[in-house]
């Protein structure tokens, strides 16, 4: 030990051991008999499974038993939602929207309008809620995530005037800042959309569509802010910056409403939050309930009337705009609950075939077999 | 993958760079001149300026250096050089995935961890340096022209230093003057080599005649010397002096730094080497750096995962390409320009892609695995260290693992090679027997007080085991005096105290001298020879006072005597009085150099100074003491004494002139204690003491030892002074040590010899044929070669004692060459070496000793569980044949009943021959025991062709465990020797590897080295190598892993070793329960961190199909980076660190669980290429429920990735429950962390700030995503799909086909007292020694531990049944157990799966059915008996002569036992043919080999 203490040293005589008689007592008279304690002799109390048929066996009968309940009850869940998409991206010739379509581009100054009729079998009661869908567009691309300005669009004043450099090359036009910078805010979604209940009488009745509640309360209130303060002139607050270049209007122009317009215009926030997917869609509208006794949407003939400016032929993309209910778990999808139904069956199964095993082998393996 | 040899070699390298570039200038040797001569002068023409400062500096860094040299350090590690490469990938825009600061963290992290921990050690280094440096001691100022005090770090080269007693000297200084009246100065070395007996240094020659007051002005010499070394043991130089007159310096003229000065009150040296430039600071080269089998098999992995990283990110390039290249020229607006608004081409862009997605996938190359090993071993380090079972109470000394990184080889060993003396024996020498003169005095009371000792211990061991632990160490303190305590610090005088009872009645006084427990000491003597010793001695004093010549003795008489004699003196044995502990005992009568010149010789042992000379030389001696005046030795008695002393010389004449009678009161000390038990021997090598005491049992002691001069004690006569004229040290190529003496009786030159029998057999003078006392010698020769062979049959240490008597003449002619050799620079060794061959023949044989080295506790239970465990045991001894034969026997590494070949060959030709023979004889016996099945004997057939070495490489560990028979392969150095030649090492490698025990004798360090080294490369095996002494160390330095008993022989092997155990039988634990625990651990814990980095990366794999594969990720960059570093970094170090396959009481009981490490079974190639399916499998269902479950949604980027991420954390922790085997709260604890810290760490970066962590501002996402009963829903089905076929493989696994580790846990879960019973049970099968078979024990879960109530009624009364059998069957003995045994295997059918478990079962009986087997050990305990009659029979009626002369086939009438011997010589031709018996038949015997005599 001696030696081997030396040695920790690099070469170190220890002086303490050898030399000072009074350093040495201590040292030398503590026993380095280790501690007997349950951590220090690796004897701590545990568990220890051991995996073998006859020991998994209930727990996936248990997992089988939870599950296929669960999954059955969100099957129904997702089945009650009610869903209605229709494409309007007007591919083809037959249409209303294909002229739209073919014609428009990013430069064209002109919108361009058409409206689809379609039908509802059944009414949608409570809220309905109006998403529009894009197909194709990749807004979860790596250089198009990462082309935005965060504190611009909380309200900076020097990040309005000096947008950073994540945002080119959307960061500038003819010398002057864009605001909102970036490749998201310019590639924002420009449709308008607007419903109408064709009654059967002929008549045409638009449909109200609530355009606030539709963004996150946390990025309204929070993380997007229009600069100089809560009740200045939005005109003035934007002075001296450029609009996106393929926005036809500048940002302070989004909305009447002061309180939706700017960067809290809620149709941007809702399109600021990137989409994971390439196939996505975002909230467009609420359709509210106005009386607890009618539908929101009663069965029928609609129209939709659609402000056709957004190109999506470039990637051929298609845009979608759809109507749904929504449940406590959210729009239909009734993937989870056939998850649910098929995990649970397949432990189910497994428990039976362990069952199996078990009753064929488990007498050997009761014990244990110990060989020498 | 490179073994470790080149990194220390590298170390040595540059240390000898920088040495080189400190002394441009320097030649061969070093001059070193006085400084005082120059202190004047300015210091460019001081001579010793090139050398190194005695200002030691081991810190790596200085402050302003610590940052670039660490780092550089860090950075010599590959894994560290491209984790930095990849965070300073992320600085150029283009390719950037994450932020650039971010990226940095990891990689900033691992490094500062490392290089906080280095500045810790190099501070710590620091501040030992200082103080060090800051140590006072005297140094000779020439301005003050006296010593004053300086730092330790102020010392030159050239400086003259005055040394205390106690102190410790600063630098290697050459002794120069010493107050000590024989110019003598002890040093203890216990921190060079770990040795505490006190070493003798001498003063130069030259400065010898000084007087006491050395005078440093008047000092003019020069010394030349050899450039600092490493050598402890070296030391060569001359002096020269003004007057041109040169002397040669030794080793012995030495201090090394580091020493401690004892008993010495004062001396003066010159410093020679400094600093980092001394012995001791050249031997200290670090700890030593290996790399375990296990890291580099991790190391091919981690190659693989860089592939499958390349593969991953090439597939997305080209991914992305492709993707870029559909859109053509209509770029979507989502397909950003770069920053300048430049297109992209789609090829450029796949480039900058590749670059981004390497940083993105960097976690696939676990950049934490490498410091998470680390930790995981240094707390398995931590456990070893702490585990109660490997504490030495006795020596207080507990298991050191000095090597850090190779615990979990412990796990994986398959060859053990080890040193037999010390290592399986306790290395303490008890004198059982002696023959003297041809007559054997058997010391039957000595046998049995030793006998008496092993009772008392096996009585004090249960009480110990029943008492706890013992106050005695405190009991002993209070006692201590402060000088005690002072010396107390060398645990290794404990050590000398023996077993258990002996420590605790040692008395403190005990514990300062080196072996010297009572069993050592009290030796009873043989009645019968103690009487003639009596007998002698009177005899001679009635000559001695009737003026006799001594000659006139009878010779048997006169052989008693100087066998005694030879006994005291043959020796380097320090005494000591225990009271002033090393302060050695005065017995100076006149002051007598040894012999060093021809002058001296003529002067003294020309005839005149026989009548007068003693005159002049007791009056030079007698001015010389008064000149002394500051001497102390004036002021004490013994002056007085000497003169009285010198009068009655003069008065008793010319013969008996040295002699002298007791003075009354000639010393203090001795007449202080009257009893010589009082006196302490310390001497280098336990044998050594023991025969001084074995002499001292029979009133001839030792009383005295000077460099020139033995006293002894002697009944009757009285203190007798021998005139010391040379010590011929021992040496290993030598196995002897002379002395030369002035015999003080009979004023005859004589030399006494000690040494190993073989040797001196040779060496004796052929007895003149024809007269009578030829006659005699040549009986006394026999009979003593026949009672050598006796001894070494019991087992005991032979020593042979001779004498020769010179004349003057031939005397003086030897002198001369020999002060020749001595003073020669040049191949003093050799030289020295041949003038001891030329003295050391024409012997005269006087008798031989038997010493007993007792084996350790627990050494034959220790290796039989090893072997149990599939581990080869060699024993490499240097002892003879006979002795360890016996000591294997002993051990149980051999067993009777198995077949012994034994190889002595003295020639290549015959070696060769042998071999072949025995290599047939191998293969004959397969072919025999195999039988009718064909099948089996095709294989064996197969294994035992001679292996090229090509063909020997490739074959896998597997195929080393399925050759082994029962066989015993004995074989001698020179044998050894031949076989270790390149032509015959593959056959010696296939006979020693189908030998269940391989045993080398009279093996040299170097041989002992080159085994191992061939083993190790040629069958590819992992080795241990364990000793305790220095001829061990190159052995432990070649294996694998190099255990170090810190033993009785110094340190050396515990410096070499990796790991040092206090006793031999600690390897048990060691390697089947940590080693078993440690390879796990770690083998598990590797595979589970390459599954856990390759699921999480195969997760952002997967989302580039739907991100046009852009590089993005849908996890957060802050998890993507701190996941692997502290989301799921705990657990699994929990989990490393503590998880237990099986429990430590079940490992010990069935070491057949080590071979799962032998052979790689947690962690094969193929299961990393499993963990990686399973990981991609889990990723992808990981990756894809959350898809489907969000698809077409309005789900955002990131509020869609956090749930993936906890979803990912879930899986991993969950598979990690899954193999974890042993659950403690630390792991529940640890796991529970795990989430909480993703929870916490989620919401609070998610609540802390609305626009930064830009791109993926991830603000409030959490907190929503906790509202969301989504996903709760995610978070439950995930980890469950993910996991379904990993645990219904698991649970399958268990059932179906149970692996031994699995069998051994099931184990555990039985009560205790139905598993004592199954293991007590299955003990007795092992335990059998013929057990042909693997028996297969099917074990029954008592009803008291099953669950389930309700079985079926068939299988409970079943269980009831065998419970009986099982109750029944415990009180029964071993016989019957067999019975019920075949019982249990009849009642439960018989898994085939696991025959080959057992390493040593011969392949075509594991086919054999069942009760076929059963019957075997049935009539195998009956055989027993039989064999082990045959096997004493054996011992007895062997001729026990080294070359024996026929073949020994003994062999008992009905039983599978043989012992076959071949002995061969050159010329000797062969037969061959083998007569082949089935195994468990009655044997006829196969004799093949014919031999003549010498």
């Amino acid at each position: 030990m001696m030696a081997s203490s030396y040695k920790d040293e690099d070469g170190h005589i220890s002086v303490s051991g050898s030399g000072a008689p009074a350093g040495a007592v201590g040292d030398s008279l503590r026993s380095k008999k280790p501690e007997n304690t349950a951590f220090k002799q690796q004897r701590l109390p545990a568990w220890q499974p051991i995996l073998t048929a006859g020991t998994v066996l209930p727990a996936f009968f248990i997992i089988g038993l939870i599950f296929i309940p669960i999954g059955i009850g969100l099957y129904v869940t997702s089945n009650n939602i009610k869903e209605f998409e229709i494409d309007y991206t007007g591919v083809d010739v037959s249409s209303p929207c294909f002229d739209c379509s073919q014609k428009l581009s990013w430069n064209s100054t002109r919108p361009c309008t058409c409206s689809i009729t379609f039908q509802l079998d059944q009414p949608y009661e409570s809220n309905v809620f109006m998403y529009y869908g894009l197909s194709n567009f990749y807004q979860n691309h790596r250089r198009y995530v990462k082309s935005r300005d965060d504190s611009q669009l909380n309200g900076n004043e020097e990040s309005l005037r000096k947008p950073s450099k994540e945002c080119e090359p959307y960061g500038k036009h003819s010398n002057k800042p864009i605001a909102p910078c970036g490749a998201i805010a310019n590639s924002m979604f420009n449709d308008t959309l607007e419903l109408f209940y064709n009654e059967p009488n002929g008549t045409r009745v638009q449909i109200p569509l609530t355009a606030t509640g539709i963004a996150w309360w946390t990025d309204k209130h929070v993380k997007f802010r229009n600069p100089g303060g809560e009740n200045g002139n939005l005109t003035a607050a934007f002075q001296g910056t450029a609009k996106p270049v393929n926005w036809r209007r500048p940002v302070y122009e989004l909305d009447a409403d002061p309180d939706n317009n700017g960067f809290i215009n809620e149709d941007f926030i809702v399109w600021m939050r990137t989409a994971a997917l390439p196939t996505f869609r975002k909230l467009y509208r609420i359709i509210q309930r106005r009386n607890n006794l009618l539908p929101t949407l009663p069965r029928g003939n609609y129209t939709l009337e659609v402000v056709y400016n957004y190109p999506v032929r470039s990637f051929e993309g298609r845009k979608r705009m759809i109507l749904s209910t929504i449940s406590w778990m959210g729009g239909k999808n009734p993937f989870l609950g056939i998850a649910y139904i098929t995990v649970g069956s397949v432990c189910f199964l497994l428990g039976v075939v362990l069952l199996i095993i078990h009753h064929k082998y488990g007498n050997r393996t009761n014990g244990a077999d110990i060989s020498h | 993958m490179a073994r470790e040899s080149e990194d220390t070699g590298m170390a040595k390298a540059s240390k000898a760079k920088r040495q080189r570039k400190k002394k441009p200038k320097e030649n061969k040797t070093r001059t070193v001149h006085a400084n005082i001569h120059y202190d004047n002068a300015k210091g460019e023409e001081n001579p010793n300026r090139h050398y190194a400062s005695n200002k030691i500096k081991t810190t790596k860094y200085t402050l302003l250096s610590f940052l670039p040299k660490n780092l550089f350090e860090q950075f010599h590690r590959f894994a560290n050089v491209y984790f930095v490469f990849i965070a300073l990938l992320n600085f150029v825009p283009v390719v950037n995935a994450f932020q650039p600061e971010l990226a940095l963290a990891p990689v900033v992290f691992i490094l500062s961890v490392t290089a906080i921990k280095d500045l810790w050690e190099d501070y710590r280094r620091h501040r030992s340096d200082k103080e060090i440096n800051h140590m006072d001691c005297l140094v000779y100022s020439s301005e003050d022209k006296r010593y004053v005090e300086r730092c330790w770090k102020e010392v030159r080269v050239g400086d003259f230093v005055r040394l205390r007693c106690n102190e410790i000297l600063p630098a290697d200084v050459l002794l120069l003057s010493s107050s000590d009246p024989d110019r003598l100065c002890h040093i203890e070395t216990a921190t060079l080599d770990g040795e505490t007996n006190l070493k003798q240094r001498q003063v130069v020659r030259s400065f010898f005649d000084l007087d006491c007051d050395f005078d440093p002005l008047k000092y003019s010499s020069v010394i030349e010397c050899e450039k600092p070394n490493n050598d402890l043991n070296r030391f060569r130089g001359y002096i020269t002096h003004r007057s041109g007159r040169r002397d040669a310096l030794y080793k012995e003229n030495l201090l090394l730094r580091g020493c401690t000065v004892r008993n010495t009150e004062e001396a003066v040296g010159i410093v020679i080497y400094a600093g980092h430039e001394t012995k001791a600071m050249l031997n200290n080269n670090g700890p030593r750096y290996k790399r375990s089998k296990l890291e580099r098999q991790m190391n091919v992995d981690v190659f693989w995962c860089v592939i499958i990283l390349l593969v991953m990110c090439l597939f997305a390039a080209i991914g992305h390409g492709l993707w870029m290249f559909q859109y053509g020229d209509r770029r979507p607006v989502f397909d950003v320009l770069s920053p300048e608004g430049t297109d992209l081409s789609p090829i450029m862009s796949a480039i900058y892609l590749f670059l981004t997605m390497i940083i993105v996938f960097q976690v696939l190359i676990p950049i934490s695995l490498f410091v998470s090993i680390e930790i995981v071993k240094i707390c398995q380090v931590y456990f070893i260290h702490q585990d109660m079972d490997l504490y030495d109470e006795e020596t207080d000394s507990q298991l050191q693992c000095r090597a850090l990184n190779i615990t979990e080889d412990l796990g994986q060993m398959q060859y053990i090679f080890s040193d037999k003396t010390g290592t399986l024996t306790e290395n303490k020498m008890v004198f059982r027997r002696c023959t003297v003169a041809g007559v054997e005095y058997s010391h039957d009371a000595n046998a049995r007080r030793i006998a008496m000792y092993q009772e008392i211990d096996s009585e004090e061991d249960e009480c110990m085991s029943h008492g706890g632990t013992l106050p005695r160490r405190d009991s002993v303190t209070s006692h201590q005096s402060g000088r005690v305590v002072l010396r107390s610090h060398s645990t290794k005088s404990h050590r000398r105290t023996g077993s258990r009872a002996e420590a605790k009645r040692a008395s403190i006084l005990s514990k300062h001298t080196a072996f010297s427990s009572p069993m050592e000491k009290d030796i009873t003597p043989d009645p019968q020879l103690l009487d003639k010793v009596n007998e002698c001695s009177s005899q001679m004093d009635f000559m001695r006072f009737h003026r006799q010549p001594m000659s006139q003795l009878p010779s048997d008489l006169s052989d008693i005597i100087d066998f005694f004699i030879a006994l005291t003196i043959c020796n380097t044995v320090v005494v000591s009085s225990p009271n002033q502990p090393r302060h050695k005992v005065r017995t100076r009568f006149g002051l007598k150099s040894p012999v060093k010149t021809i002058e001296d010789f003529i002067k003294r042992f020309t005839p005149s100074r026989l009548t007068s000379g003693s005159n002049s030389s007791s009056s030079s001696s007698l001015n010389r003491s008064s000149n002394k005046g500051c001497s102390s030795l004036l002021s004490s008695p013994s002056a007085e004494s000497t003169l009285t002393k010198l009068n009655e010389e003069q008065l008793s004449g010319t013969l008996e002139h040295a002699f002298t009678p007791v003075p009354p009161c000639y010393d203090e000390k001795a007449s202080g204690t009257p009893e010589e038990g009082e006196l302490r021997y310390e001497a280098e090598s336990p044998d050594e003491a023991a025969l001084v005491y074995a002499a001292r049992a029979y009133k001839c002691s030792l009383v005295g030892r000077l460099p020139d001069q033995v006293t002894v004690e002697l009944p009757h006569l009285g203190k007798l002074t021998f005139e010391l004229l040379h010590t011929l040290g021992f040496d290993s190529t030598r196995k002897r040590m002379s002395v030369v003496v002035r015999h003080p009786l009979t004023d005859q030159i004589t030399v006494y010899t000690k040494g190993a029998d073989s040797v001196i057999m040779d060496l004796i003078r052929p007895s003149e044929t024809g007269n009578s006392k030829g006659k005699r010698q040549k009986k006394i020769f026999c009979r003593t070669q026949n009672y050598l062979n006796l001894y070494a049959a019991d087992g005991l240490r032979t020593l042979c004692i001779a004498k020769k008597i010179l004349s003057k003449e031939e005397y003086a002619r030897w002198l001369q060459r020999h002060l020749e050799a001595e003073t020669a620079i040049q191949g003093r060794e050799e030289l020295l070496y041949e003038s001891a061959l030329r003295l050391e023949t024409n012997l005269h044989l006087l008798g031989a000793t038997g010493i007993e080295d007792r084996l350790q506790d627990g050494v034959p239970e220790t290796i039989a569980s090893l072997r149990k465990a599939g581990l080869q045991i060699w024993v490499l001894t240097g002892d003879k044949q006979e002795t360890a034969v016996n000591i294997a026997y002993a051990c149980k590494l051999l067993d009777p009943d198995e077949e012994m070949l034994t190889l002595n060959a003295d020639s290549q030709e015959a070696c060769a021959v042998l071999l072949e023979e025995s290599l047939h004889y191998i293969q004959a016996k397969v072919f025999c025991s195999s039988g009718d099945q064909s099948k089996t004997f095709q294989n064996n057939v197969a294994h035992f062709e001679i292996y090229p070495s090509s063909s020997l490489s490739t074959s896998s560990s597997h195929t080393a465990h399925f050759l082994v028979h029962r066989l015993g392969l004995v074989i001698d150095g020179r044998t050894l020797a031949y076989a270790l030649d390149r032509s015959l090492e593959d056959k010696f490698l296939a006979v020693a590897r189908s030998c269940r025990s391989v045993l080398c004798c009279r093996s040299t360090p170097l041989q002992k080295s080159m085994v191992v080294k061939l083993v190790r490369n040629k069958l590819k095996v992992m080795t241990l190598a364990i000793g305790d002494g220095a001829n061990d160390v190159s052995m432990i330095q070649v294996a694998d892993v190099g255990v170090g008993i810190s033993g009785q022989e110094g340190m050396q092997a515990v410096m070499a070793s990796d790991f040092a155990l206090p006793r031999f039988r600690y390897l048990q634990k060691l390697l089947l329960v940590h080693g078993h625990w440690c390879y796990s651990r770690l083998a598990n814990m590797i595979l589970y961190f390459f599954y856990k980095n390759a699921m999480f990366v195969a997760i952002v794999f997967w989302y580039q199909f739907y991100c046009g594969f852009s590089g993005s990720a849908m996890i957060d960059q802050w998890y993507l980076i701190f996941f692997n570093l502290m989301f799921s970094a705990f657990p699994q170090l929990i989990t490393g660190t503590l998880d237990k396959d099986v429990s430590e009481e079940t490992l010990q009981q069935l070491p057949q669980l080590y071979v799962n490490g032998q052979n790689s079974e947690e962690y094969k190639p193929y299961m990393f290429w499993m963990n990686m399916i399973d990981a991609f499998y889990q990723s992808l269902v990981c990756f894809f429920i959350p898809y489907f479950a969000y698809a077409d949604s309005d789900v955002d980027l990131f509020t869609w990735g956090t749930p993936i991420t906890a979803i990912a954390l879930f899986t991993i922790l969950v598979h990690l429950g899954i193999e974890t085997k042993t659950w403690t709260w630390m792991n529940w604890l640890s796991i529970a962390f795990s989430v909480a810290l993703f929870f916490t760490v989620a919401l609070c970066y998610n609540a802390s700030c609305p626009t930064c962590y830009a791109p993926s501002n991830p603000y409030w996402t959490m907190q929503r995503l906790l509202q969301e009963p989504l996903f709760y829903l995610l978070c439950t089905i995930t980890p469950v799909a993910a996991l379904l076929p990993r645990y219904f493989y698991r649970a399958c696994q268990g059932t179906l086909f149970p692996n031994p580790v699995q069998a051994g846990r099931q184990l555990d879960k039985l009560p205790s007292d139905t598993r004592r019973n199954i293991l007590s049970l299955s003990r007795v099968k092992m335990g059998s020694p013929l057990s042909p078979e693997p028996p297969f024990l099917s074990l029954n879960k008592s009803k008291g531990c099953q669950k389930s109530t309700s079985g079926s009624r068939a299988s409970q009364d079943k269980q009831g049944s065998v419970l009986q059998t099982n109750k029944e069957k415990v009180p029964k003995t071993p016989l019957a157990s067999s019975h019920s045994e075949k019982h249990l295997s009849d009642v439960y059918p018989v898994a085939p799966s696991e025959q080959d478990l057992s390493p040593y079962t011969s392949p075509q009986l594991s086919c054999q059915p069942k009760p076929h087997s059963a019957k075997d050990s049935d009539c195998l305990d009956e055989t027993l008996q039989p064999s082990d009659l045959s096997l004493s029979s054996w011992n007895a009626s062997t001729p026990l002569v080294t070359q024996t002369d026929a073949v020994h086939l003994n062999l008992p009438p009905d039983g599978p036992s043989q012992c076959v011997k071949y002995t061969r010589s050159s010329e000797e031709g062969l037969c061959s043919d083998h007569v082949v018996q089935p195994a468990h038949r009655t044997v006829q015997v196969a004799e093949q080999a014919l031999h003549t005599a010498l």
